[in-house]
């Protein structure tokens, strides 16, 4: 079969072609107000445009102030992504008509970013990757359109909300360093810890905060110019963006391989159909027309403004994993997962100053209190039993006062309630057995009340232990040592 | 009519003789009176009584705390956003549009007790030198109802040389302020740029554009400017610095001032009769007291190009907001880039049209370079030409016009009606302060004087303005009375 | 340089004029006669000078991340021509 007949599969494209992958993530910041007017920037569930503001309505006769929080978080995020912050800076209007752009131009900046030249790194199938990041600016966000039918292309009219325009908006452009769908998703998991770590951004994609288009071309191995490049978008979740590349990357590559070009356009990423589908406009191309934003002075960011954002950058998910594997021994897979989440790896900090052993923290947080707080859509801190509790609760199962399987039981009974573990044990007498006397008189009375599993161990059955594991487990109502049981079984059972 | 200034009509208010109220019917009236001008748009309704009422009790309760604006009527250009009130910008693309929120130099008046009458006729968008450009027809001149007013702000300017109330309120981008200050024997000033909040104004060219007042005298202009100016958190542009108290500069005379006389703005091109009277102003300045002195200002003849490319390219953007989706017109077609298309097209008078079209194409991919970005280099030159003016002299004294008002219908051409800018659209580049006064007559004819100041420099001009005006009288000239009804020009 | 036909046309389009034949005809003129004045700007020698944005010299401007008071929604449709509920109702995008 020739190349151009047979069906090419991903792999066989990427033995061909190599994939070059440039991300812009657009994600909304988490200030208190819009970025030029004093609107809420929590809008998602106001009623339609009832957040809104002569400003940010864009009417005659209105003019734009800056929000400052938003442009330190800006930074903030640039100096996390090892960016450069140029002192001078500024912003300027993107024009353009469409109808959830109420002034008809987006502030935004075009040749004077906040910053510029910045990199993240990150590994992938063990491999590191360094992505560089061609700069991160901050723009105002537009407002919301709803069509009639839900498809665009088909509808007859639209309507619009504008509770969202004007919620500050960073973009983040990254170099088309990315050569996988692999990539680009961990490139995109990173990023997006890095901004809910360091608190500018709460990570939603469903909801919108967190949003990312791809570009996408290819080109022979070896190679250094470029492919045609092709925008996809409409991506709204990172198995999406996986999907979306990989089905880019076959259909980019049964089209050369056939020896057609690539159109460039943009495409978007449709779900239920599993394929990207053109979203190439009829209309004149956009021409925006950027020029500098009268309404608004330029930005003068002196070091000292950058040295003091810095000192507050909190310390950032790689940084905080080396280190627990430096200071706390973990696995490199332990420290990962704690760190996954900024709340988690809190907690576990917590944990270990209260005296918690490093490794029974990760073990619990991410296993039985994971899985609780899930279940009860309640997180730790804000549980009954609370970090406090966790914590003692894990030293008695660390001091041997109870075994694993009562510390579970605890562990879910109050969760939610709350309680002092320390005091229910004491209470209910549901401290682990371990006086070795008492141990050893149960161990005798299963034998001896058991004769039958004796039997059947000492003719070589091992299962017949368990059974008498079971007994002794049961006279104490589970309360003994499993381990500390059976090796005092086969101690009596020896031949 | 009332020829009576701020202070005069302050005393009568206080004495009991007359009452806000009284004032604003007054007032109302004698628009009317004018009704062949066609200075005025609209009344502004229940805020005139509310005002009054107001201004009154503020009398009452606390006459020492109450400004000399308090009960004082006043008209102000149809660019300036009132809520509850309509305004329109002059143009049929914002017919029937009500802010629901007031700009802060207006709330400032508002505040000092200041009695709104009516919204004045204006060049739509404030785009134009003559008040012809307005969507509902064109503004006459008081002196010559044949002939315009000047724009953009010739309705303002008309209700103030007409006496039907003391001050108004224009906005001034290329000289849209002193330019009809000048055609109709007033007043007319602009601040420095960044002194009065735009929070309110309808943007034309927003790195340009200034609220200000007309008023038949120095002193009423510096009250009105100094009620309204000052930081103002809704603006970005606005200068923290804290406003000169300029009342207190404003008898100080000229003596022992250096003034420079730009030798551009004397040049070629001046009307005889203009240069006749600004000349003897010139003298006269002399004779008070103080040095002339001739400076030069080289980049003034690419001024004009500059402003051209700069004012439409930023209302290019400005006015991209009328899209009929939120406000005002709206031509219901089935696709929306129809809606736009046809909204806009039938929106938006030629003049308009024909300005986002220039700023777009100077904004356009392959023209930035050589439209935008130049100008804005050229506008660096020019504000370093005024810096270097003002190393030697306080304040630059000059024509504001090199021509006199002309009838209606005379500059068809646009490129004609632009040049009639070109004395004082350098100082909106600038962003420096300018007044208008007049100084004399052309056939028949007001005659403006132009004072330039330095940045922040407003009490400077209102001094070199005032000193003119005390040793003068054009400013207690009246227009001839208006022709009757049947005779006067439509 | 003359201004051309389809310069005025594609510039009408991206500031969403709507213009007849004739009316693209008379502005191409007009346009042409301003612009023909305006290209003396390219004789002034700017290779020393940076451009002037802005006149105040101001800079971060900026006000703190504080809340203030929203338009109810009915007054910020009060001025919407087409309105469908509390939306601003649009035509056919077809984009």
């Amino acid at each position: 079969m020739t190349a151009t007949s047979a069906v090419s599969t991903l792999d066989q494209v990427m033995e061909r072609w190599e994939p070059v992958i440039g991300l812009e993530v657009h994600g909304q910041l988490l200030t208190q107000s819009k970025m030029f007017c004093g609107c809420s920037a929590d809008y998602i569930g106001s009623p339609p445009n009832s957040n809104t503001c002569p400003v940010c309505l864009g009417l005659p006769g209105v003019l734009p102030v800056m929000n400052r929080v938003a442009v330190e978080y800006t930074v903030r995020s640039a100096l996390a992504l090892n960016c450069e912050i140029p002192e001078r800076s500024k912003f300027d209007r993107k024009n353009y008509f469409y109808p959830d752009l109420p002034k008809g131009y987006q502030i935004s900046q075009w040749d004077m970013p906040l910053s510029l030249n910045g990199h993240l790194t990150f590994t992938v199938d063990g491999a590191e990757v360094r992505c560089g990041i061609t700069r991160v600016h901050l723009e105002e966000d537009t407002g919301t359109l709803q069509h009639a039918g839900d498809i665009l292309q088909q509808a007859r009219s639209s309507v619009v909300d504008l509770n969202r325009a004007g919620v500050p908006l960073m973009e983040i452009v990254g170099e088309p360093d990315l050569r996988t769908p692999a990539q680009a998703r961990e490139y995109l998991v990173r990023l997006r810890q890095i901004l809910v770590y360091i608190g500018v951004n709460d990570g939603n994609l469903e909801q919108g905060s967190f949003r990312c288009d791809a570009n996408i071309s290819l080109r022979k191995h070896g190679e250094t110019g470029l492919g045609v490049k092709v925008e996809v978008k409409n991506m709204n979740s990172f198995r999406a963006v996986h999907r979306a590349l990989e089905y880019e990357i076959v259909r980019q590559g049964r089209l050369l391989d056939q020896g057609q070009t690539i159109a460039q356009e943009t495409r978007g990423w449709v779900e239920a159909k599993g394929a990207t589908i053109s979203q190439r406009s009829k209309e004149y191309a956009h021409d925006y027309r950027y020029f500098p934003e009268p309404d608004l002075p330029p930005l003068h960011l002196n070091a000292e403004f950058v040295d003091r954002v810095r000192a507050a950058l909190p310390e950032l998910p790689q940084q905080l994993a080396e280190r627990l594997q430096r200071e706390n021994g973990l696995s490199a897979y332990d420290a990962a997962t704690v760190t996954a989440e900024r709340e988690d790896a809190r907690a576990f900090e917590s944990l270990v100053a209260a005296g918690v052993p490093a490794k029974a923290a990760a073990n619990w947080l991410m296993g039985e209190v994971a899985r609780l707080a899930r279940e009860s859509r309640t997180p730790l801190p804000g549980s009954g039993l609370g970090l406090e509790g966790l914590a003692s609760l894990i030293k008695l199962v660390e001091a041997g006062t109870i075994n694993g399987s009562t510390a579970k039981e605890l562990l879910e009974e109050l969760y939610l309630a709350g309680g002092d573990p320390a005091a229910v044990v004491e209470e209910r007498g549901l401290g682990q057995v371990s006086d070795q006397a008492e141990l050893e008189r149960l161990v005798d009375a299963v034998l001896a009340e058991n004769p039958a599993a004796v039997a059947d161990f000492q003719g070589g059955k091992e299962q017949a232990l368990q059974r008498l594991v079971g007994g002794v487990m049961k006279a104490t109502r589970g309360r003994a040592d499993a381990r500390v049981v059976t090796g005092l079984l086969r101690d009596r059972l020896a031949p | 009519m009332s020829w009576e200034t701020v202070g005069e009509l302050g005393a009568r208010l206080r004495s009991g003789e007359t009452t806000p109220a009284q004032l604003a019917d007054h007032a109302r009236s004698a628009i009317e009176s004018l009704a062949s001008l066609h200075p005025v748009l609209r009344y502004t309704g229940a805020l005139t009584e509310h005002q009054a009422g107001r201004a009154a009790r503020m009398l009452a309760e606390s006459p020492e705390q109450a400004g000399p604006l308090c009960g004082i009527p006043f008209a102000y250009k149809d660019v300036l956003c009132v809520e509850g009130v309509e305004t329109s910008a002059g143009s049929k693309i914002l017919e029937g549009f009500i802010p629901p929120y007031t700009g802060t130099a207006l709330q400032r008046l508002l505040d000092a007790g200041a009695v709104p009458v009516a919204v004045t006729n204006c060049d739509e968008f404030a785009m134009g030198s003559s008040n012809e450009n307005s969507a509902f027809g064109p503004v006459g001149n008081p002196w010559d109802p044949s002939r315009v007013p000047g724009g953009s702000s010739g309705g303002s300017a008309a209700v103030v040389a007409a006496g039907a109330v003391p001050f108004s309120l224009g906005t001034d981008t290329g000289g849209s302020i002193r330019q009809p200050a000048s055609f109709c024997g007033v007043a007319g000033f602009k601040p420095t740029y960044g002194r009065v909040s735009r929070y309110g104004l309808i943007a034309f060219a927003s790195s340009l554009d200034q609220i200000g007042p007309f008023a038949r005298s120095v002193e009423d202009a510096a009250h009105v400017f100094t009620a309204m100016a000052g930081h103002d958190p809704r603006d970005s542009t606005i200068s923290p610095l804290p406003v000169e108290p300029v009342a207190t500069q404003l008898a100080r005379g000229v003596a022992g001032m250096r003034l420079g006389v730009p030798r551009e703005y004397m040049a070629e091109g001046l009307e005889p009769g203009v240069r006749a009277a600004v000349e003897a102003a010139l003298a006269q300045l002399e004779k008070l007291g103080a040095t002339l002195v001739e400076v030069s200002l080289p980049s003034t003849e690419a001024a004009l190009s500059t402003y051209y490319i700069i004012a439409p390219a930023e209302c290019s953007a400005n006015l991209a907001r009328m899209d009929g989706v939120r406000f005002g017109l709206h031509v219901d077609r089935q696709s929306l880039t129809d809606t736009y298309l046809e909204t806009r097209g039938q929106g938006f008078g030629p003049e308009v049209k024909r300005r986002i079209m220039l700023g777009t194409y100077a904004l356009s991919s392959g023209y930035y370079d050589a439209y935008y970005r130049q100008a804005q280099k050229v506008r660096t030159l020019i504000a370093e030409e005024f810096d270097r003016a003002f190393e030697t002299v306080d304040a630059l004294v000059c024509p504001t016009s090199p021509i006199v008002a002309f009838p209606k219908g005379d500059k068809s051409d646009p490129l004609s009606m632009y040049l009639c800018d070109v004395l004082t659209l350098p100082v909106n580049l600038a962003g420096l302060p300018g007044i208008s006064i007049p100084c004399g007559l052309s056939e028949g004819l007001p005659v403006g004087l132009q004072v330039i100041g330095p940045r922040l420099g407003d009490a400077q001009v209102l001094r070199v303005a005032r000193a003119y005006e005390a040793a003068t009288a054009w400013h207690t000239q009246q227009p001839p009375p208006l022709p009757a009804a049947s005779e006067a020009f439509a | 340089m003359t201004l051309a036909r389809d310069q005025v046309t594609h510039v009408a389009m991206l500031a969403r004029l709507g213009l007849s034949d004739e009316e693209v005809e008379r502005y191409r003129q007009q346009l042409d006669a301003i612009l023909s004045h305006v290209d003396r700007l390219q004789q002034v020698d700017t290779s020393q000078v940076g451009e002037t944005a802005q006149v105040g010299g101001l800079v971060n401007a900026w006000r703190e991340d504080v809340r203030g008071e929203c338009l109810p929604a009915e007054k910020a449709l009060a001025n919407a021509p087409k309105r469908r509920g509390d939306h601003f109702e649009v035509g056919a995008i077809q984009e």
